[in-house]
């Protein structure tokens, strides 16, 4: 029996990816069709703009610092790495074009999502897991409000505009980082820096970026929603969902990122 | 020929006047009742938790359910409320089946019943007062003043106007079920369900809280479905019980008549006896093969 193992392994991971991938579509349908009535009908469908201000401050305005330190320092290393090989070819100018680009098109948003992960994505599904158990979303479902309108809604639009803005603060923290290497570390000037850095980026690199950062911010506040809302158990379930939610979500940006680059790459942009 | 057309007119007379009679009476039953489980089923993968049990609940009584721990009883109270789905049978409230409700009209259903959880179930990030005005400003359009002096007179109701401000963490057990009951009061419920009101508290807290249910039935008239399995609670409260044991109810009756049953099983669970026939089932085979289920 132990040479199906690996068979009845794969069919059950399988099997369990596909639930889940279907799970957070159904999650995805529920709270698109609730955005509109939301946002804009009356008492009983309407979202809260109160929590939705307060999911966008704790979400985005509170990890600002994190993102910044995390991503300017990313563009540091990546200067200080860089250096030796292009040196070797006298190219060390072109360190500010490929960070421009990287950041721009790829790191800035990914950086800031898997941090933003961490930081919003694992604190999202603590509480959603903790009200579960507490009985709090079947007390709002018995009160007839629905806990996908007026828990999900607000944390996914919240994520995946904040996200966004956070791509934008990523990127030119990322240049940032790799200007503070070249002007104090490897003696390229500023000016020359910056010119090389907005000479090499064009505006398709600076949207595509933010596009995906809004995916990035939607897939991520989905997973942490998903399975916190889906916990079993007591604290320890809460604890299984906190860690699902990191990895699951890593690794799903991680995947949706290939497709984008391999998508732009093949269609050009 | 005469004689016999006016008998049969008066049997015609006499057979109507007693079909509306039994018509009448039917319907006074009926309309007298505001739940009504029938043959209602629960399964959870291949167990059955409740088989095929009848209930009649009459509007304005205070019902306990009773029954030990994992007897399904807080399971039927959440197909009550909707938030579990019925696998056979049906349960009609105020004459509307559950099965058969639209997503709005499990709404509007929802909006007409009141449910206080065993937890309490307090929305942890928002005060005392917030969550009371949570299903107001969600399902009515009355204006924050008109909310704010509807807030306080539920709190008073449950005797928590002054802790009106602070979080759920910053009161005690006993004050989270009040609170919990006062947000359940909100939308002024004809049904109010209640699942283990006395769990977790201290016996004085708990008399407190049979006190209020007690008071909340009287004055505001409300029909009260209560699940727990404190004896001393239920007696307190209860208009009429009844006792659910694997899946099916197996006595009703009202508190004497449970107080008097002659039934062992009845007895048992009633005094807290050591020894009956729940000590004797888990002895048998019977709950071997359970446990042997579970593991399986």
């Amino acid at each position: 029996m132990k040479v199906f193992a690996p068979i009845t392994f794969l069919g059950k991971t399988t099997l369990a990816v596909i639930e889940f991938l279907g799970s957070l579509g159904l999650l995805l349908r529920d709270a698109t069709r609730m955005v509109r009535p939301a946002l804009v009908t009356g008492r009983g469908k309407r979202m809260g703009w109160q929590n939705l201000w307060y999911q966008m401050v704790r979400v985005g305005i509170n990890s600002i610092g994190i993102v910044s330190l995390v991503v300017f320092c990313i563009g540091a290393i990546l200067s200080l790495q860089m250096e030796p090989i292009l040196s070797q070819y006298g190219a060390v100018d072109k360190i500010a074009d490929i960070i421009g680009v990287a950041m721009f098109r790829e790191l800035g948003p990914l950086v800031a999502a898997i941090t933003l992960t961490g930081f919003a994505g694992a604190s999202i599904a603590a509480e959603l897991g903790t009200m579960k158990v507490s009985e709090e979303l079947e007390a709002l479902e018995s009160q007839a409000i629905s806990p996908v309108r007026f828990l999900v809604v607000p944390r996914v639009l919240a994520t995946t505009v904040m996200m966004v803005c956070l791509a934008v603060i990523a990127d030119l923290m990322g240049v940032l980082g790799g200007l503070f290497v070249c002007t104090f570390v490897l003696d390229v000037s500023a000016e020359l820096y910056l010119r090389a850095t907005f000479t090499a980026i064009v505006m398709k690199d600076f949207v595509s970026g933010l596009f995906k950062a809004g995916v990035f911010g939607c897939v991520l506040s989905l997973i942490a929603c998903h399975l916190g809302m889906n916990v079993q158990g007591g604290a320890e379930g809460v604890g299984v969902a906190t860690t699902k939610t990191v990895v699951y979500t890593i690794v799903a940006l991680t995947f949706i990122d290939l497709g984008f680059t391999a998508a732009f790459f093949y269609l050009g942009l | 020929m005469k004689e016999k057309s006016r008998r049969w007119t008066r049997m015609n007379a006499d057979t109507m006047k007693i079909t509306h009679e039994i018509l009448g009476a039917a319907f006074e039953v009926a309309h007298d009742l505001a739940i009504k489980v029938n043959k209602a089923t629960k399964r959870f993968g291949t167990r059955t938790v409740l088989d095929a049990i009848e209930l009649d609940v009459r509007r304005g009584e205070t019902l306990v359910i009773l029954g030990g721990s994992g007897s399904g009883k807080s399971t039927l109270l959440r197909m009550m409320i909707g938030s579990v789905p019925i696998d056979g049978g049906d349960i009609e409230v105020m004459g509307k089946s559950l099965c058969k409700l639209t997503a709005t009209e499990l709404d509007d259903y929802r909006k007409s019943i009141g449910v206080l959880f065993q937890s309490g179930a307090l929305y942890n990030s928002m005060s005392i007062a917030d969550n009371v005005a949570l299903p107001l400003r969600e399902h009515t359009d009355l204006t924050e003043e008109t909310i704010e002096v509807m807030v306080k007179i539920k709190l008073e109701l449950v005797g928590l106007r002054e802790h009106a401000t602070k979080l759920p963490s910053e009161i005690s057990g006993g004050m989270k079920k009040r609170a919990g009951l006062a947000r359940a009061l909100a939308l002024d419920p004809k049904i109010l369900f209640y699942d283990e009101p006395s769990a977790g508290l201290d016996p004085v807290t708990s008399a407190e809280i049979d006190a209020l249910i007690i008071q909340l039935n009287k004055v505001l008239g409300v029909t009260s479905v209560v699940v727990t399995h404190e004896m001393d609670s239920a007696f307190r409260i209860a208009d009429r019980m009844v006792l659910l044991d694997r899946g099916k109810f197996i006595v009703s009756g009202s508190p004497d008549e449970m107080k008097n049953s002659t039934d062992p099983l009845v007895r048992q669970f009633v005094y807290g006896l050591t020894e009956g026939p729940l000590t004797e089932r888990k002895r048998t085979g019977s709950y071997e093969s359970d446990l042997l289920m579970e593991n399986i």
